[in-house]
């Protein structure tokens, strides 16, 4: 009753051109409801960067702080904890850093800005899980004999070396993701943002 | 008829014009003055925040003020670590009240609080602000025109000076303070445009988005409108 | 209208499309659904501006379920009070106004939706006494109105606590203190739906889960029924006159037209012009000068400081009004329960108004001037009971006339003007109705 053209082309026009404003605001009227399930100021207050004071980290050890609700994990890499990691090239899945999980600036052979501190997000890259530290060569803490020390996720038993590489045929696919950080100081170090007052 | 309907709906409009009460001076208003508001800001934090909180508003949102991270950092924060903290004081409030028989209010909303018939909570603000007196009555020593037996004492009187209640119940400058009288009006304008600005730091944009939004129904108005003439041209 | 089974099904032309169509509406009445409500529901062709209000109803209602579900999302009913000194309910509102982005706007339209709602209502309401569309066959509709108006009433009334203001919490406080005039189990009753002896947690959690789950699942079932009621018998129209008296030869209404598209068009200008109005409230004053969200909601509830005067929100205080009329004491029992009684009465009365009017023609276009004397009379008594409602019970037009007996008296013209209908309704003069609707 209303289709033919020949009767009235300019309703047509009518009909579609009303349509289209009106779609166009009701997508933007989508816009609000959607942006608020959006992070909100409270959780961005939470998120902010972390500043940390590593001047008490001895070599050889680790801290975990927290950052958007996640563990970030420092190490102070010791001399022989880092000459393992050559060595491992030909066992880890992704030697070169290839895959975009850690800043331009740490895409090294240490994954790091200086080599002897590891700044890391100790989340597993498979399902989320926080793997534990295995720093002991060998079969110390049950891991096989020809163990260099690195990290173990409990929940699927991915491993991960001193620089948060992922060990081949492990069900993680990704090496642990660096997250952006800055030297502030000599020993501070603001996790969460590379450039001060950004 | 119709006469008739309109008459009676215009019938409460007149009623509510016969309104009685207090008086109270027009506040400036200083919302697009970002100058003025942050001198607001600075009085804010330096004789308000001692006392009151403002726990809704954190650091962060007072760039909105053109202000710098660095510059509120240095300049206005003194009760929080972070930016992003809101502006909360250090005393807790079941302590406080201990102290001052009852918890200071918290004056994030205090500027929308105070709208009444007689006026905004600006004018509200802006009035009772500057109509302290001295009252040795008081345990404070202080008392207010518009806030009877007020439990605050008058934090901004050495900039104002000591006023008191003459013979004819108005307020008599007795010892002039460190501002002259129209200076400590404009301070204390600055002051009640913050507290305004801080009731609803989005309203700003809420009007820019208000017009916006209109202007879009206008054209949809229009098609829509144009629309219905040509399903209803042929109904008779 | 006929029944919905009548319509033919979709065949299909062979195309892809066409062969789903035919499957799903072999499942499932949506063609004749279409047909039922929309292509082939036959509306008057004279309906005029009063008659927007019905859709625009619809299009609040989906504003309020939106914004509601959204806003549910952060707020949080929780009277305890946080490390700032602030009950938390309060804080979660100041959350969702500054930190969840876009929240003002979600709540303002929240909150400007909830007065929205109950202007459309009050002159959809008052389109129904002027066009007599409660009258015989319309009975039904206008009671599953009346019924919708009462939900509408207490879920506005329980989402008014959620913020946990000064206001929500006395306002709540005052009304729920009203159910303990009932004799002998009004006193454990109030505090069975406060689920304390004040209002507190246990009253903000109750009322919370109400206001989102229990009432609008009613309402929404009450809406359906009000449109299915009203497509069953036909649409009424400002000459009062039933189109399908008059018939053509396919047994189409002469005066009727279908819904779709002459009404979704026309409707669709009347959603524009009322978002227009809408949006200047929610851009531009979304406080309504203090009666869409009241100044002494802007402080926390505290339970031990009333505010010195409180008035419940505008859509309330007509019915306020007739509540504070009764002063007296009767029958041995407080002026209070009267009260209660009075407020009840006046929304349940509305029900009898199709059994009330007894006037031989339907529209106020050919009813007598007793209806339009009476009908102005009782708009602009309650306009006054409403203004009185929001004023304390001191006070007085221009400083002379005091408001308290003028509020009795009109409160009186309330009743009087509803139970005194059957008799004036009858003698009142009428003209004819005509034959076919006049455009």
């Amino acid at each position: 009753m209303s289709n033919e053209c020949k009767v009235d082309c300019g309703r047509r026009r009518l009909v579609v051109a009303t349509a289209a404003v009106g779609g166009v605001g009701a997508i933007a009227a989508l816009v609000p409801f959607l942006s608020s399930m959006l992070p909100s100021e409270r959780a961005r207050a939470a998120g902010a960067p972390v500043e940390v004071d590593i001047g008490s980290l001895e070599p050889g050890q680790m801290m975990t702080v927290e950052w958007r609700g996640r563990p970030v994990w420092i190490i102070n890499r010791t001399a022989s904890m880092l000459e393992t990691l050559p060595k491992l090239d030909e066992s880890v899945a992704d030697p070169k850093s290839e895959k975009n999980m850690q800043p331009a600036y740490c895409k090294n052979e240490t994954r790091s800005i200086k080599p002897e501190y590891m700044v890391v997000v100790g989340i597993c890259t498979h399902l989320g899980c926080s793997p534990s530290a295995k720093f002991k060569k060998g079969s110390d803490e049950g891991m096989d004999v020809a163990w260099l020390g690195g990290f173990l996720c409990p929940c699927h038993g991915s491993t991960f070396d001193f620089a948060g590489r992922v060990f081949k045929n492990k069900p993680a696919p990704d090496n642990l993701e660096v997250p952006p950080h800055v030297y502030l100081s000599d020993k501070r170090i603001l996790i969460g943002e590379d450039k001060k007052g950004a | 008829m119709k006469k008739l309907l309109m008459a009676l709906l215009f019938a409460p409009i007149v009623a509510l014009a016969s309104g009685v009460g207090l008086h109270l001076d027009k506040a400036p208003d200083v919302q697009g003055d970002k100058a003025a508001l942050q001198s607001g800001a600075r009085t804010f934090v330096n004789y308000c925040l001692n006392c009151h909180g403002a726990s809704f508003v954190r650091y962060s949102r007072l760039a909105d003020l053109g202000l710098s991270e660095q510059q509120i950092k240095d300049n206005l924060m003194f009760t929080a670590a972070k930016i992003g903290e809101p502006m909360r004081i250090a005393a807790r409030p079941d302590e406080q009240k201990l102290w001052f028989g009852a918890t200071p209010p918290d004056l994030t909303l205090i500027a929308r609080a105070r709208a009444s018939e007689e006026g905004s909570g600006a004018d509200w603000l802006y009035t009772y602000l500057r109509s302290f007196y001295v009252d040795e009555k008081r345990p404070t020593g202080w008392n207010n025109v518009i806030f009877a037996n007020v439990g605050m004492p008058h934090v901004l009187w050495q900039m104002q000076g000591l006023q008191v209640l003459n013979k004819e119940h108005k307020l008599e400058l007795l010892v002039p303070g460190t501002l002259s009288p129209a200076e400590y009006d404009k301070q204390v304008a600055d002051l009640v445009g913050f507290l305004v600005w801080m009731g609803e730091p989005e309203a700003g944009f809420r009007k820019h988005l208000g017009f916006a939004v209109l202007a879009f129904l206008v054209l949809l108005f229009g098609l829509s409108y144009a629309l219905k003439k040509a399903y209803w041209k042929d109904v008779r | 209208m006929a029944s919905n089974t009548s319509f033919e099904k979709y065949k299909s032309d062979g195309s892809l499309q066409g062969n789903l169509l035919e499957w799903f509406d072999a499942r499932f009445p949506a063609t004749s659904m279409w047909r039922a409500h929309l292509s082939e529901y036959y509306a008057p062709k004279n309906f005029n501006f009063w008659y927007f209000f019905g859709s625009l109803a619809m299009l609040v209602l989906v504003i309020q379920i939106v914004t509601g579900i959204f806003l549910v999302m952060h707020y949080k009913p929780d009277a305890s009070i946080n490390p700032n000194g602030i009950p938390v309910a309060f804080a979660s509102v100041e959350y969702i106004m500054r930190d969840v982005p876009w929240g003002w706007l979600i709540r303002y339209m929240h909150s400007t939706g909830a007065s929205a709602f109950f202007i459309v209502v009050y002159l959809h309401m008052f389109r129904g006494m002027l066009y007599g569309s409660y009258r015989q066959p319309r009975e039904l509709i206008w009671i599953f109105g009346t019924l919708i108006f009462l939900c509408l009433m207490a879920e506005a009334f329980m989402g008014y606590l959620l913020p946990w203001g000064q206001m929500s919490f006395w306002g709540a406080q005052v009304i729920v203190n009203l159910f303990s005039a009932i004799p002998l189990i009004g006193e454990p009753l109030s505090v069975w739906i406060r689920g304390d002896f004040v209002v507190g947690d246990a009253t903000l959690n109750r009322f919370f889960s109400f206001h989102v789950i229990a009432v609008p699942l009613v309402l929404l079932g009450l809406v359906a029924a009000h449109i299915l009621a009203l497509h069953e018998v036909g649409s009424n129209n400002p000459d009062g006159v039933e189109i399908k008296k008059r018939k053509d030869a396919n047994g189409i209404p002469l005066d009727g037209i279908p819904f779709h598209p002459y009404y979704t068009v026309k409707d669709i200008v009347g959603v524009v012009v009322f978002l227009m109005v809408f949006s200047i409230i929610v851009f531009f004053a979304p406080e309504g000068g203090g009666y869409f969200l009241e100044y002494n909601n802007f402080l926390p509830a505290d339970p031990l400081k009333t505010p010195p005067h409180i008035a419940p929100v505008w859509y309330f205080t007509p019915y306020y009004s007739l509540l504070r009329a009764m002063v007296w004491p009767l029958f041995g029992i407080d002026a209070k329960f009267w009260g209660v009684v009075a407020m009840g009465a006046g929304v349940v009365i509305l029900a009898f108004l199709p059994w009330l009017d007894r006037s031989p023609v339907k529209s106020i276009r050919y009813r007598g001037p007793i209806y339009k004397t009476l009908l102005a009379l009782f708009v602009i008594s309650f306009f006054l009971l409403g203004f009185l409602g929001t004023k304390p019970p001191s006070y007085s037009f221009f400083g002379v006339i005091p408001g308290a007996p003028v509020a009795q008296i009109l409160s009186a013209y309330y009743f009087l003007f509803f139970l005194t209908m059957p008799w004036w309704s009858r003698i009142d003069k009428y003209q004819p109705e005509p034959d076919r609707v006049t455009m």
